[in-house]
């Protein structure tokens, strides 16, 4: 099972995400945003990188951008947590450097439905 | 799968989204008051974003759709397509209380739109331009080929580095339908050479075959992560079987595996789900607060086991240590004891924050000009007085800004600026928390409050009284009544209620006032409700408890100081006043007590301004008191507050110093 990171600044969505990916066997670490999880991410190789868009301090954007630029993480699949009503984030978010995204609202199943596309 | 309960992270949902949407109301307050901050603007919609993205994914389709409307009017303010205005701000604080009452519907199980939620709704839509209702992305017309599709897929050399991997792109394709690998190529871009090929880059490209009555949007959807990071074209299968057929070095082979349609992408319709009740209230808590009781903790550990290590086999000649590790014990448990309490505290920030908004609706109300200034916004209290503390603010802050400031032309006229001061100080002073409600108004009316003290029988007419007396003349029980009461201050309730409210967290309020000038209320609150200083004292074989906090000083009376008056009280000379003398033994009915005054010792305590003596036995020292609730074990006593238990295991009984001092003054008006 993989070592995955879940980042988001709502303590209900991210502990949603942990629960649902622990439940399946994943060992999950959690952020509650981008500097806190670039931090994490320096200190431990994680295999799937889960991040919400808007947070504060550092939101997701910015944090797929600095992560692909650790040498560590160039080709770990990050997946952003974005809602459907900003596909333009989505645009923003691959440019950056995210490998896809799963879209807002989800549920467990979709969760790691999308999570074994990743990780196969 | 399917048996993954969310209902768990329901209250963590609620909460976080109340304290967003207090957020959201802050900033709107400081875009209201002139702050062109972006990072307001970002604040404002990342919590309207939490909470729909939160209310879907938890199934609570009102709020979801709610803040989905305001969502987008604030994308409109973020990406600069719509100004921010006074109007606007009014009816996002409005959206703001209404979110409010919907998760508090929702939070109890009920249903969270009503007319007025549903009006408000409809009124954010028609301000939202080009707004339609929040229905499902359509899904893509089932475009299904009869035989299959033929792909072409290049990738561009940096897909690697999207983390994104074509061999996972094919075993999706897998997943619909049988998949062949018509030819596989280099593309003319990449190095010729081994070593100048970059492993983290991509040069390859495939042209694909899909077989099966698949629709386009499946296919499609597989690559939908890739956009951008190839040349892709799905074209239908054309009839003429194709001409090479060279699988090539994938993974790619025979396996018709079931249709599974890959998770959809889309919005699912929400749910509704029964809500469990909120239940027992919860506290957050800074980690480095967890950290100092885990490092006290430490400590503890480490003199335990000296002291074990001096107990295992003891001599004389170590009772310097065994005194040493007591004394350091002594210290561990009060840092523990302090760091345990202060994990209670919670800045009242919280309490302070709803007054911008309350501010802000009396000013429009009232006409009047108001500015707010808040201080100390981080001092910390605990958290069952923070609780209890913020209706006796909100009812001063509403008084000050009803009664105490004036308008702008009776301010212009009285030669002060036209908009008042309302300030708000939070601070520690000995064991207290101090909090000052001050203002720049008229002050109190001495000469309209001592005619309607007449008018309400509480005093005399005629009678002489100071400034204090006056100012106290406001916290009497009827003073205020629901019957003149405007519809802000009053409700009802009086400034009697803002004091018993006070007293019963252990705290005091008093008032200061100067004519033209303004009003300062103070109200001085514990800092914990659990423990106490206290003084212990003997009455017969009873062991009182006096609250430190209340002593003014202890002395000893000779009877030539003791003064009887008339109905058998008695009063003793202390500078330039006489007080009250409470024999505790008489009030309490103890036994065995020492009833000559001269041989006892007077306690004197004030409460508010008023003082009385108190007749003890002796003093014994002085003790931190847990205090356990007479009431929840026992029943409430007047004159006692609570009681403890003392180091020999015996209990004592708290002084409620209020109680006594009013018991004290009945005695002497009687």
């Amino acid at each position: 099972m993989a070592k995955i990171l879940a980042v988001d600044d709502s303590a209900s969505m991210r502990g949603m995400v942990a629960f649902t990916l622990r439940g399946a066997g994943h060992e999950v670490t959690e952020a509650e945003n981008g500097q806190l999880a670039l931090d994490a991410a320096r200190g431990g190789a994680y295999e799937l990188v889960l991040a919400d868009v808007n947070m504060p301090v550092m939101d997701g954007i910015a944090m797929v951008r600095e992560l692909r630029a650790l040498d560590a993480y160039k080709g770990v699949p990050i997946l952003m947590l974005t809602t459907e009503s900003h596909t333009e984030k989505k645009m923003e978010g691959k440019a950056a450097g995210a490998t896809g995204w799963l879209v807002k609202p989800f549920d467990p199943e979709q969760l790691l439905a999308t999570v074994k596309r990743v990780l196969g | 799968m399917g048996a993954v309960d969310l209902t768990q992270f329901h209250k963590t949902f609620f909460e976080e989204s109340l304290e967003g949407l207090d957020a959201m109301e802050a900033a709107l307050l400081a875009l209201d008051s002139g702050a062109t901050d972006a990072e307001l603007v970002h604040t404002i919609f990342r919590a309207a974003h939490s909470i729909k993205g939160g209310a879907a994914t938890f199934g609570f389709a009102d709020v979801a759709a709610f803040t989905h409307v305001a969502e987008s009017l604030l994308e409109e303010v973020r990406s600069e397509r719509r100004g921010v205005d006074a109007e606007l701000i009014d009816l996002l604080l409005r959206s703001v209380d209404c979110l409010r009452a919907m998760l508090d519907h929702t939070s109890r199980g009920k249903p969270a739109a009503d007319a007025d939620s549903e009006a408000l709704r409809a009124e954010l839509v028609r301000l939202v331009s080009g707004e339609t209702p929040a229905a499902p992305v359509a899904a893509a017309p089932a475009d299904v080929a009869a035989s299959g599709w033929d792909i072409r897929f290049v990738a561009l050399p940096h897909l690697l580095q999207t983390g994104n991997d074509p061999l996972r792109l094919f075993r999706e394709l897998q997943q619909l339908g049988r998949l062949e690998v018509c030819r596989a190529f280099v593309l003319d871009s990449a190095p010729a050479q081994l070593a100048e090929l970059d492993p983290g880059q991509c040069y390859l490209g495939w042209e694909l075959r899909l077989h099966g009555a698949v629709a386009r949007g499946d296919v499609a959807a597989v690559f939908d992560w890739v956009e951008g990071d190839c040349e892709l074209a799905i074209e239908p299968t054309a009839a003429a079987p194709v001409a090479t057929v060279t699988p090539a070095a994938t993974a790619a082979s025979e396996s018709p595996a079931p249709a599974a349609p890959v998770a959809a992408a889309g919005p699912r319709p929400v749910r509704e789900t029964a809500v469990a009740s909120a239940e027992g209230s919860s506290i957050r808590v800074g980690i480095d607060k967890v950290d100092a009781l885990i490092n006290m903790m430490g400590e503890l550990v480490i003199t335990q086991s000296m002291l074990s290590d001096i107990g295992e086999n003891f001599q004389l000649s170590q009772l310097e240590r065994l005194r040493e590790g007591l004394v350091q014990l002594e210290r561990n448990t009060r840092e523990l004891q302090e760091s345990v309490m202060r994990i209670r505290m919670l800045p009242i920030g919280s309490v302070f924050n709803r007054f911008p908004r309350l501010v802000r609706d009396l000013e429009r109300k009232l006409g009047k000009q108001v500015k707010l200034e808040l201080h100390g916004e981080h001092t910390e209290l605990d958290k069952t007085v923070l609780e209890k503390i913020g209706d006796p603010l909100v009812h001063l802050v509403r008084n000050a800004i009803d009664h105490g400031l004036e308008t702008p032309e009776q301010r212009r006229a009285a030669g002060k600026p036209e908009t008042g001061t309302l300030r708000l100080d939070a601070y520690h002073e000995g064991g207290n928390i101090v909090v000052q409600i001050s203002d720049d108004g008229a002050g109190l009316n001495h000469a309209a409050i001592v005619g309607k003290a007449e008018q309400r029988g509480l005093i005399r007419p005629g009678q002489e009284l100071d400034d204090t007396e006056v100012a106290e003349l406001i916290f009497q029980p009827g003073f205020s009544t629901a019957a003149q009461a405007t519809d802000l201050s009053g409700r009802g309730v009086g400034m009697d209620v803002v004091r018993r409210n006070v007293r019963d967290l252990g705290g005091s309020v008093g008032v200061r006032s100067q004519s033209g000038k303004g009003s300062v209320f103070t109200i001085a609150l514990p800092l914990t409700l659990a423990i106490i200083d206290g003084l212990v004292t003997a009455v017969g074989q009873e062991r009182y408890i006096v609250p430190l906090i209340s002593i003014v000083e202890s002395l000893r009376l000779r009877s030539d100081m003791v003064r009887k008056i008339a109905g058998g009280g008695e009063v003793f000379h202390f500078r330039d006043d006489y007080l009250p003398i409470m024999r505790l033994h008489r009030a309490f009915g103890c036994a065995a007590a020492v009833t000559e005054i001269e041989r006892g010792i007077v306690v004197v305590i004030e409460e508010e301004g008023r003082r009385v003596g108190l007749l003890v036995d002796d003093l014994l020292g002085q003790q931190q008191a847990v205090v356990k609730s007479l009431e929840a074990h026992y029943q409430r006593v007047q004159g006692i507050s609570g009681a403890t238990i003392l180091s020999d295991g015996s209990v004592a009984l708290i002084v409620d110093v209020s109680g006594v001092v009013r018991l004290g003054q009945r005695r002497q008006a009687a």
